[in-house]
């Protein structure tokens, strides 16, 4: 079967790359760009380690055939992280102690963005329901929640420093 | 955060705990958050082929038949890897620790034990020709009679190689606590409580599933990365079933995507090493979702039978424990595991008479093996259950039951040897204070350091 060109945009940077039929967008990310930070979990949808931005829609990247998504826009961990420091949502991960042993943290911190980005001032069912498809099995979630909500301030007050 | 409360047994404190309490950073948790926290998988090198199992779909079988030579004919697969070509195919985990005998094969040669167990490695190019491979792979079998069910499997035929479904500790069936008299103490008593209890197999469900990359180095060693906890338990044993010198083998490892017991069998890294040194190339060999989910060990189903001999006022004079565990088709942790349980009981309560067989039996389901606190954390289920169990009988409160039965300083365990630093009398008594139950004076002043009259062994 013949192999594919597929461009992409990812975290910003124009990218091209050749692609056997099927392959993932976690695939492409992990094999062919290098981009580990995003997780394999299950290769089923079941787990969300694989979460990342498509056009800034929150996907798992294991479910989405690259192919079909040629010229898209495509975050995620890695292109989260500043070059100095951390990003806000990271920060409050980090210091609310919402990552264990860290497998599901890339996923959960690419959903949360992806909920900021719509909505920059959730209630605590808005962020149970944006973690709803990534699993974690190490910190019993509470943790995480309290960080996605805390991320959201975190967030917000960033933008309005910005503005003023 | 609170601060670890020091005003108990200040006699005791040497040195001011000032840790507790605050809050300190994970050394990691800024790769995590990043992305940057290095997995086994997060490696990958040129020419590497991919390792899928072919799996036994019955319970209990002989191999009448094994024909790898239609996976040969898929582009890209490279070899198939079966039992004839393991140096030392017959292994257990515990060997290391004078475990015996090698009950589990690395890849089985006549007979399946479970459904699930794996049979022969396909090697390929991709994980999709190596897939491919391993369903063309035709296994004929001859099903036998399977058991699923401890009690049965204690008396029904044999499966194992070693003769019998139990594991024999040093000459008996099971591993056993004798401890003053329990059927004169059961006469004695005034009332017989006795209760079973039973717990499933639980799934670790790692986020992470098991794996590892081995690749073959120019000076003649393999070097491993894979996410086993246990790595130079893994190191040796690889060892040992490759037959080759500790030093011709490197594990690199540390970072375990969630693990809870369920990554300290040596599982992958064996077969993928003996693939890497036969094709002179790195393998990789991850399980799938499904895999984890079917064929990683899980924690043990046990099955527990509580005697007590009970007083009116609450003492237990005798407790007799018959607990089975169910390793499963093989040995693993599971010799290990029983024992731990074993140890465990009766509890932590001063009992004058103790009666323990705790059986390690094999039965054809997934072999199972280590789980946060495994041997221990279904018994401790089964012991307060039983507990609360004999509280609700005598209509007493079930705090008072434990804290007139509770160990002190100073108390025989059933194992011979005398408690020391007991807490579990402090303890009751702030659970209580924290959750507003009241407790009469005499139990409110109880001490884990000073022997109440009548309590524990006269
Ligand atoms: S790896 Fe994509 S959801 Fe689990
Ligand atoms: S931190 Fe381990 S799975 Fe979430």
């Amino acid at each position: 079967m013949k192999h594919a060109v597929v461009s992409l945009t990812v975290n910003g940077a124009e990218r091209q790359m050749l692609v056997a039929p099927g392959t993932t967008l976690l695939d492409a990310l992990r094999e062919n760009q290098g981009l580990t930070g995003t997780r394999r979990g299950c290769e089923q949808g079941a787990c969300g380690s694989c979460t990342v931005l498509l056009d800034g829609r929150t996907v798992m990247s294991c479910m989405v055939p690259v192919e079909t998504i040629d010229e898209a826009r495509v975050d995620t961990i890695e292109g989260l992280t500043p070059p100095q420091g951390l990003h806000p949502i990271q920060e409050a991960f980090l210091e609310g102690f919402a990552t264990q042993c860290g497998f599901c943290t890339s996923g959960m911190i690419m959903a949360t963005a992806g909920l900021l980005a719509k909505n920059p001032d959730p209630t605590r069912e808005d962020a149970v329901r944006a973690i709803s498809g990534n699993v974690c099995r190490c910190t019993g979630y509470e943790a995480i929640i309290d960080a996605v909500l805390d991320a959201a301030r975190r967030v917000s007050a960033a933008g309005s420093a910005r503005a003023a | 955060m609170e601060k670890i409360d020091a005003s108990f047994f200040p006699a005791e404190r040497e040195a001011e705990l000032d840790v507790v309490g605050t809050s300190v950073q994970r050394a990691d948790a800024r790769g995590h958050v990043t992305g940057r926290t290095q997995f086994y998988e997060d490696v990958s090198f040129p020419g590497m082929l991919h390792l899928k199992m072919v799996r036994s779909t019955r319970h209990h079988a002989l191999i009448s038949n094994l024909d790898v030579a239609p996976a040969m004919q898929v582009p890209g697969v490279v070899r198939v890897l079966t039992h004839k070509d393991v140096p030392n195919n017959w292994y257990t985990i515990l060997k290391l620790i004078g475990v015996e005998p090698d009950d589990e094969p690395v890849l089985p040669e006549d007979r399946v034990l479970f459904m699930g167990e794996q049979i022969c490695a396909v090697l390929a190019e991709t994980p999709q020709a190596a897939l491919e491979g391993a369903r063309r792979v035709v296994v004929d079998y001859e099903d036998l009679p399977a058991v699923f069910d401890v009690e049965e499997a204690m008396t029904s035929t044999p499966f194992k190689k070693q003769g019998t479904n139990y594991f024999v500790y040093e000459g008996h069936n099971c591993r056993r606590i004798r401890f003053g008299d329990v059927d004169k103490a059961f006469a004695e008593a005034d009332h017989i409580i006795e209760h079973r209890y039973e717990s499933s197999p639980i799934e670790h469900a790692p986020t992470e599933t098991s794996g590892c990359i081995a690749k073959p180095e120019g000076n003649g060693r393999v070097t491993v990365y894979s996410n086993t906890q246990a790595l130079y338990f893994t190191l040796d044993n690889m060892a040992l079933i490759l037959g080759v010198p500790f030093n011709k083998l490197r594990l690199v490892g540390g970072t375990v995507g969630g693990g809870f017991g369920g990554k300290v069998d040596v599982m992958v890294e064996p077969i993928a090493a003996l693939g890497a040194m036969l094709t002179n190339r790195p393998v990789k060999y991850a399980y799938s979702r499904a895999e984890e989910m079917q064929v990683s060990s899980p924690r043990a189903a046990e099955r527990i039978y509580i005697k007590d001999g009970v007083m009116k006022d609450g003492r237990i004079v005798a407790r007799k424990v018959t607990l089975y565990v169910d390793a499963g088709a093989y040995c693993r942790h599971s010799t290990y595991g029983t024992t731990k349980a074993a140890a465990h009981m009766p509890g932590p309560y001063t009992i004058p008479n103790v009666h323990v067989d705790a059986y390690c039996v094999y039965t054809n389901r997934t072999p199972s093996s280590a789980m946060r606190g495994f041997g221990v954390t279904i018994g401790d289920f089964a012991l307060e259950s039983q507990m609360d169990q004999v509280a609700r009988f005598l209509g007493m409160d079930p705090m008072q039951l434990r804290l007139i039965n509770a160990y002190r300083d100073g108390d025989m365990k059933a194992h011979r040897k005398k408690v020391e630093g007991a807490a579990l009398v402090e303890v009751i008594q702030a659970a209580a204070k924290q959750t507003g139950h009241s407790l009469p004076p005499q139990f409110a002043s109880m001490s884990s350091l000073k022997q109440e009259a009548g309590h524990g062994q006269a």
